[in-house]
């Protein structure tokens, strides 16, 4: 029974964290004590919920506890104006497990506004409305632990100290706020998408909050194409997720998937969406991201991958986005076009940058490119370092199956990958 | 909430303007203190004569030093400031965007520290 408590408490606090910390911080304007609260309501739950049962809705059950605990915190503090968005809160009900407002959006926003140090923008929406730890975020920005909370604790006093509005911005402010808010959304996507696909549960709803909040956005900003390129990039590549296992259950990269296996309707849902995009005439990274999705998609109906088109998207992405990752997916591309000779020439070039000499995607792409031009102890080499830095099991045995069709040709059907594969972590697989 | 708006600018620059200029400032400024205060945000404004008139008062260890100039020399001098009433930080900011200072110099947004009731 405790046991069953313990892991109840867990899990709606992990499914919901955002959720919750929004709400509370939405209405008291404070993210350090929303959290606080949440932390304390958790605590509350592991006592309580062995002796009593685990309530039917446990996240409403934190919220209202939540709320009590911030309620009686706020008659301690000094700040007026908190004490009255407190007020607001007590007469707020306390009983409202089915209609949860939705405040995570808002609270991007709130984290994307300029007064905040720009350096911690990201990583302040990815803890507090995402609910990814300290210790997964500081990586992603090359950062120690401890200075990234830092960091963060310094942004959230700001936030309530300066008494920044928690709303979504005026028009006039949007555009400049929207970037970062579609990046956290995304990284909320590729977070799902890169972990193991033994974890479906918890992959599918990490796609499936941040498809939810892209919607959002898009009703909320419906004149931005980037909103709406980056909603039909994550319905793409979510299409063909169930694609990405064959009947075996084995890793299937992009190219080997059945387009049977796709999923038709989300597809559609995507097209539409670029092309809706594509009205405003301003292109950009999630719309390119997107459009290079849409190209591969085009097998379904036709059997044959556009190499060419997807190449000339890669320039056109490359162009406008400072990230390393595109270069190595248009090296890719660019070996079904100018052959693989010239494709490994250029991707060894890259392999100067330091940051993709140590990638899984640079040393999967290189070791592929070297099997095709047949230096066989060179593909070796690199199969072995992708594999060191694969962490999905499944891609692994994958890259493995590959590397061994190496070392000792067997007949073609064991080793049907004939032609090029990505193995990117990202939505190119 | 009540923020301090602290308005930044280089003298230097201030009188080196023609007459016509300085008239177009003026107004602007006049223009600005009326919409803020038919808006009741106003909680007080002020234009402070220039830092060649400031003298500076320091008692480090009980011993008075007054002397002659502003705390510290800089290239932007506070020329004035407004404090306002507003309910979050983004409505002063939009006070701030619209305060003719911003074409001249640079208006520094500044949230008063609430003081704990007696």
């Amino acid at each position: 029974m405790s046991g069953e408590a313990r892991r109840a408490a867990e899990r709606a606090a992990r499914d919901h964290y955002g959720r919750l910390v929004s709400i509370l911080a939405a209405r008291s304007g404070d993210i350090a004590a929303a959290e606080d609260a949440l932390a304390d309501a958790l605590a509350a739950a592991l006592r309580d919920w062995p002796a009593k049962g685990v309530p039917r809705a446990p996240e409403a059950w934190l919220l209202v506890v939540a709320r009590r605990l911030l309620t009686s915190d706020a008659r301690r503090r000094r700040n007026a104006a908190a004490a009255l968005g407190q007020i607001a809160l007590l007469t707020g009900g306390a009983d409202e497990p089915a209609g949860f407002p939705d405040e995570r959006l808002k609270l991007l926003f709130v984290c994307a506004h300029p007064a905040i140090d720009p350096a911690a923008r990201s990583p302040l929406m990815l803890q507090v409305v995402l609910g990814f730890t300290a210790e997964e975020i500081a990586p992603l920005f090359l950062l120690e632990a401890p200075t990234l909370s830092q960091r963060l604790v310094r942004a959230k006093h700001k936030l309530r100290e300066a008494g920044v509005a928690f709303r979504v911005p005026d028009v006039d402010e949007l555009p400049a706020r929207l970037e970062a808010v579609l990046e956290a959304i995304y990284a909320l996507f590729t977070q799902g998408w890169s972990l193991p696909f033994e974890e479906s549960a918890h992959r599918a709803a990490l796609a499936a909050d941040a498809i939810w909040l892209a919607r959002l956005t898009v009703s909320l900003c419906p004149g931005r194409p980037e909103a709406l390129g980056l909603l039909a990039l994550m319905l793409h590549a979510w299409a063909r997720d169930a694609a990405r296992r064959d009947a075996e259950g084995r890793y299937a990269p992009l190219s080997e998937q059945d387009p049977a296996k796709w999923n038709r309707a989300l597809i559609d849902e995507a097209e539409e969406i670029i092309r809706r995009a594509a009205r405003y005439r301003q292109p950009g990274r999630f719309q390119l991201e997107a459009a290079i999705q849409s190209a591969h998609a085009e097998r379904r109906a036709t059997g044959v991958i556009d190499w060419w088109a997807i190449l000339t998207l890669y320039d056109a992405l490359i162009s406008v986005s400072g990230s390393a990752a595109p270069a190595i997916n248009r090296c890719i591309a660019l070996a079904h076009v100018d052959g693989p000779a010239e494709a490994l020439r250029q991707l060894e070039t890259l392999g100067a940058d330091p940051r993709l000499a140590t990638s899984q995607a640079w040393w999967a792409a290189l070791a592929d490119l070297r099997s095709q031009v047949a230096d066989g102890p060179g593909a070796l080499l690199a199969y072995d370092r992708a594999i060191a830095l694969q962490r999905d099991p499944t891609v692994r045995d994958f890259l493995a199956r590959k590397k061994a069709c190496l070392v000792e040709p067997r007949p073609a059907s064991a080793c049907a990958t004939p032609r090029l594969k990505t193995t990117t972590a990202i939505c190119s697989t | 909430m009540q923020y301090m708006l602290l308005i930044y600018g280089g003298e230097t620059g201030l009188s080196s303007m023609t007459e016509a200029e300085g008239k177009t400032m003026m107004g602007a400024f006049r223009a600005y203190t009326e919409a803020l205060d038919a808006a009741g945000a106003t909680v007080s404004a002020n234009r402070l004569q220039p830092v060649a008139n400031a003298t500076t008062v320091r008692a480090p260890g009980g011993v008075v030093h007054i002397h002659d100039g502003p705390f510290a020399e800089t290239k932007e001098q506070l020329g004035g400031y407004y404090l306002i009433e507003a309910p979050d930080l983004d409505t002063a900011l939009g006070w701030a965007k619209k305060c003719p200072a911003v074409g001249y110099g640079s208006v520094e947004v500044r949230p008063v520290f609430a003081m704990p009731p007696a």
